[in-house]
């Protein structure tokens, strides 16, 4: 019979947090803005079958970083917890709060219990009347529930991410801005993100019913003032950029040291848009208002 | 209520129906007693496909004996946001049959990412139907008429379901209920290929106008309360439902149309005494 080393219990948590926090750190972030148009989430993302940000119910969404699967089971859970809830009593009895709480106990009592901790970082979205009803609880690995008002960023680069965000929310933005804003802050100083590497969703404010909705590739191409990466395949010679979304040349810092043609921080991407596809690229009807985005 | 999570080999999957049976849900364990009971199958429901899509439309009347227990309740729904379902039968089964119907829409498609076909909405609400068929025996039937807007083909589609949850397409029209018969002769005469939308609009409301002149279970309009039939229309754009206002100027040229028809100089039959 073997005898268990001793192994402190504080020794023992560390370990997995670390664990945690090095899986998560591995994915690429989401983030979620409260607009006035309702409560926007953005992830990177480039798959479009592989979901980060999906519906929960009527006014509530979900989004995920770190571990797919364990994200989509918790997920799965959460549209199971609210399609009960709202089959038993009613579907105004609904709210995020109590998923949110509920969740935390599920990934609390894995964590402590449990020899592996679930590799996620989740986030419970509610969409309000207005936008200071909001709610947005980001919950961690081990549990803890943070309420946030307004934004959240979630996954490896969360705190730059946050960081870029804080810098360009304002009060009243609209989807547009919004979407600009999340996009540059995932974006970080480096790159540029376009319509083909995010996945995007917003819960509408004002409606009945369902409020989540999926923006694709057109509208977010729209929205962003650069036309969506896919269609621009017209026989040229410029290699379709959707396979290194990642760092593709035209990068637009908004600092320095980086090619020449950069002004704007977000939507520069419409500065090579008459080039590529010489068709019918949404760019010019976005790049009219798309200004406040600094 | 807490989160749900189950093992591999015990999860219920896309179904909201297995899921309440995978918690203990009291409403999939109901028991029923012994006896019939005589809930009466008072309605007319019927589905016309038109040029753009679907009309489906209701009568508003509830009976239980020779009692009308409701003026005004809804017997056609959406489903989703591409279908419809229209109910006929015991008000209170069929109503909850509804709910869990557009649950498990819903459900499927949150769970899952994607919408199901027509057809599989169409056997999703055949075994709901099947699974009533205790009920059904005691009297509770429920038989329902499903219709929608199949995006992957274009068109619109209906279905119409028998009590042991048979599931029938229809290419032109359905009807379902106690006043099915007379409804659906006014259809089968009524119908045309390519009907337009007021055409459809009226051809419904003229169905079951007749319905309900033939059969006192069905309701007509009833102006004076200001209650008129559902009718809602599914087209690629959705389920939409008519304005009262709509349906009520319907009634009123059907009513136009009736009295020119009738005027006549020869006397009304008189009762012998």
């Amino acid at each position: 019979m073997t005898m268990p080393f001793y192994v402190p219990p504080e020794q023992v948590v560390q370990d997995k947090a670390e664990y945690a926090r090095k899986g998560i750190a591995r994915g690429r972030s989401l983030t979620a803005l409260a607009c006035v148009d309702g409560v926007l989430l953005c992830a990177e993302n480039t798959s479009r079958t592989l979901r980060k940000i999906s519906e929960i119910y009527d006014r509530i969404a979900f989004g995920g970083v770190g571990r797919y699967n364990e994200f989509d089971q918790l997920r799965i859970a959460g549209v199971r917890h609210a399609d009960l809830k709202g089959y038993t009593y009613s579907r105004e009895d609904v709210d995020s709060r109590s998923l949110a709480n509920q969740y935390a106990q599920l990934l609390g009592n894995i964590f402590t219990h449990e020899m592996k901790p679930m590799e996620v970082e989740i986030l419970v979205a509610e969409v309000g009347p207005d936008p200071a009803s909001d709610q947005l609880y980001h919950i961690l690995y081990d549990g803890t529930v943070v309420d946030e008002e307004n934004l959240s960023a979630l996954g490896g680069d969360a705190e730059s991410v946050l960081e870029g965000l804080r810098g360009s929310w304002q009060q009243g933005m609209d989807l547009r801005q919004a979407l600009q804003a999340a996009a540059a802050a995932l974006s970080g100083p480096e790159r540029t993100l376009t319509a083909g590497d995010l996945e995007a969703a917003i819960l509408t404010r004002g409606g009945t019913g369902r409020a989540f909705k999926r923006l694709d590739d057109e509208t977010l191409g729209q929205l962003l003032g650069t036309p969506p990466a896919a269609p621009a395949h017209s026989g040229d010679a410029e290699p379709p950029d959707t396979e290194a979304p990642a760092h593709s040349g035209d990068a637009d810092a908004p600092a320095d040291a980086e090619p020449p043609e950069t002004e704007a921080p977000v939507n520069s991407g419409d500065a090579e848009a008459p080039a590529e596809s010489g068709g019918t690229e949404p760019g010019g009807a976005g790049a009219g208002d798309g200004d406040a985005s600094g | 209520m807490d989160v749900p999570l189950f093992r591999p080999g015990s999860d219920p999957g896309s179904s909201f129906v297995e899921l309440l049976r995978a918690v203990d849900h009291p409403q999939s364990s109901q028991q029923l007693g012994q006896g019939t009971l005589d809930a009466g199958h008072a309605t007319t429901v019927l589905a016309i496909r038109y040029a753009d899509g679907v009309v489906m439309a209701g009568d508003r009347r509830a009976t239980a004996g020779n009692l009308i227990a409701h003026h005004a309740i809804r017997k056609v729904f959406p489903a989703d946001r591409h279908s419809g379902v229209a109910i006929a039968g015991a008000a209170g089964p069929a109503t909850e049959m509804v709910r869990l119907f557009q649950l498990q829409l819903e459900h499927y498609e949150k769970v899952e990412g994607t919408e199901l076909s027509l057809d599989g909405k169409a056997n999703q609400l055949g075994t709901m139907v099947r699974a009533n068929l205790p009920a059904a025996m005691q009297g509770l039937a429920v038989v329902p008429l499903f219709a929608g807007y199949d995006r992957r083909r274009s068109i619109g589609r209906l279905y119409q379901f028998d009590v042991t949850g048979g599931r029938y397409e229809e290419r032109d029209h359905a009807t379902s209920g106690s006043g099915s018969l007379h409804a659906g002769t006014v259809l089968k005469l009524g119908f045309d290929e390519g009907l337009n939308l007021d055409a459809a609009i009226e051809l419904a409301v003229e169905a079951l106008y007749y319905a309900a002149d033939e059969d006192s279970a069905t309701g007509g309009p009833d102006p004076i309360r200001g209650i008129y039939p559902v009718v809602a229309t599914i087209t690629t754009e959705g389920f939409s439902e008519r304005t009262t206002d709509e349906v009520a100027a319907a009634f009123e040229r059907l009513q136009g149309r009736l009295r020119n028809r009738n005027r006549s100089d020869y006397p009304a039959p008189r009762d012998q005494p």
